[in-house]
């Protein structure tokens, strides 16, 4: 079927299968406890049949569709950063030129240049932003936004575009395909999020960052990272050139990463006083509250396999 | 024909640049007046501001939103005027201050009486991004002798930034638009006024991209 490698298109099914558990769940919910207010809820799992269809689609059209893709998602996620936090009016074009950097950045990503891939943003935006700031010559308040100018850049552009570099790597796994890594890496970090959510409902006690984050738990965060690791060390095999071992690491590190991205934007939210970076997902907040985790899973997820297997 | 234009306006330029450009967080979308006549008070930081509210209406609607612009600013040149009264639909109104009020506000009168939304900006032209200025008393003059209209204030933020004032580059940014509950009616233009700045302070509590308040 449309060139979908097997293990991919098994992959893919199985997230639809559990997709679709999670909308019969509901539905029972609903009817059981017909008095309970389940529209939160409902939005939430709506909001994932969107994105969900959305990614599945554009993988199995082609690379390009996927990397524009992700270069939408990019740009909404850099939009949303720079509209929560505090910019100078004096750095609109700035701004403006931090934005240009995103087709860059993907088109790098489409011709498979990797030593320019890697150095575009940490190097070039890097220092030509600042230099666009003093051409504009407003100088209080400059080192407060050119840190957060390159910040939000690497966050929201550096970060999530490791994702689609993931599809120029060369197929090692035959049966997996390029989007096999893919799928590993997204499935991995949302699986993370919703284990250590439930470990935490579960057995909760002994809060790990009671400042940051009142709800977050040792007991959640340890049977989270156990699960994944474990969960990843069998799947892992199936959907990327990783061997059993190699990918009992790849889930500790997706594990243990996605828990730090996702404080690490709460930590954002907090000093800011907000509770969502949006409303751009009905029942998920914006897109930066989804995203959370995978800016920080991405690129350490992919060197980890860069370094193991190119 | 005037209708289609708008129809056309909105939904091949407007409506892509607000959802995609700008992205919107809403809230209170179920306060805002969806018949005439009513009127609508809102911040007034941007250009957009308008196109933003507009377009919270459906396409068959569009054409009973009606903005009360400044006579002076957009009657200046025969192409703004022609895009002001066939792409939007404005009421002009003039600032100068030399007419009589009765005569100054029949344009809005006559709006109302036919059922259409009004779009006011209080604080009379768009000042410095995001700061509030003060508010213009005209919006009560047009109220007071009407049992049928009542006002809804709706609080902006972020289009100041996207769009500020002598600005021609629109940098994209993600704006709260905050609709209010309808104000009760006032007995004076002091208390109107009053009324809409503490609802104007209020909404602003809910804005997620205002740091500074």
């Amino acid at each position: 079927m449309w060139d979908i490698p097997p293990h991919s298109f098994y992959a893919m099914l199985v997230v639809l299968v559990l997709l679709l558990t999670a909308t019969a769940c509901r539905l029972i919910l609903a009817h059981v406890k017909a008095e309970k207010d389940f529209t939160e809820l409902r939005h939430r799992i709506q909001s994932w049949w969107w994105m969900i269809g959305i990614l599945f689609v554009c993988l199995v059209v082609s690379h390009t569709a996927a990397i524009i893709l992700f270069a939408f998602i990019s740009f909404l996620a850099l939009k949303e950063f720079f509209s929560i936090v505090p910019t100078r009016q004096a750095d609109r074009r700035v701004l403006f030129w931090a934005y240009m950097a995103i087709p860059v950045q993907y088109y790098l990503v489409s011709i498979g240049w990797y030593g320019l891939f890697i150095v575009f943003i940490p190097v070039y935006v890097f220092l030509l932003l600042p230099m666009r700031m003093v051409l504009i010559g407003e100088t209080k308040g400059f080192i407060h936004s050119a840190g957060i100018i390159h910040w939000a850049v690497m966050l929201t552009v550096f970060c999530i575009s490791h994702i689609v570099y993931l599809l120029m790597l060369p197929v090692l796994n035959l049966d997996a395909g390029r989007i096999g890594l893919v799928i590993f890496l997204l499935f991995m970090t949302q699986f993370n999020d919703v284990c250590q959510y439930i470990w935490g409902k579960l057995l909760g006690r002994h809060k790990i960052i009671p400042k940051v984050s009142p709800n977050k738990t040792w007991e959640g965060f340890l049977g989270g990272v156990l699960t994944i690791t474990l969960v990843s060390g069998f799947l892992g095999p199936y959907l990327t050139p990783l061997t059993f071992r190699f990918s009992l690491l790849a889930g500790l590190l997706i594990s243990v990463s996605g828990f730090i991205g996702d404080v690490v934007i709460s930590s954002i939210k907090r000093d800011l006083e907000i509770k969502d970076s949006g409303s751009l997902i009905p029942g998920h907040g914006g897109i930066l509250d989804r995203c959370d985790s995978l800016i920080f899973t991405s690129p350490l997820f992919f060197h980890f396999l860069y370094y193991m297997n190119y | 024909m005037g209708r289609l234009l708008k129809i056309l306006f909105f939904a091949f330029i407007v409506r892509p640049i607000v959802v995609i450009v700008l992205g919107l967080n809403l809230r209170g979308k179920q306060n805002l007046p969806q018949a005439g006549p009513a009127m609508i008070a809102a911040n007034h930081n941007s250009h957009l501001d308008t196109l933003v509210l507009m377009s919270l209406y459906p396409l068959s609607k569009i054409h009973r939103v009606r903005p009360v612009a400044a006579a002076d600013y957009f009657l200046k040149n025969r192409f703004l005027s022609w895009f002001a009264f066939n792409c939007i639909g404005i009421i002009p109104i003039n600032r100068t201050g030399r007419q009589r009020k009765s005569e100054l506000f029949a344009g809005c009168h006559q709006a109302l009486d036919q059922g259409e939304i009004l779009i006011l900006f209080p604080e009379g032209s768009r000042g410095n991004p995001e700061e509030l200025s003060e508010l213009k008393r005209g919006i009560y003059h047009i109220v007071h002798d009407r049992t049928d209209t009542r006002v809804t204030p709706v609080m902006m933020h972020g289009l100041g930034r996207a769009l500020p004032r002598g600005e021609a580059l629109l940098v994209p940014f993600n704006c709260d638009v905050i609709i209010g509950n309808e104000l009760p009616d006032a007995e004076t233009a002091e208390q109107l006024v009053n009324g809409i700045k503490e609802s104007f302070l209020e909404l602003q509590k809910y804005c997620i991209t205002c740091w500074q308040a």
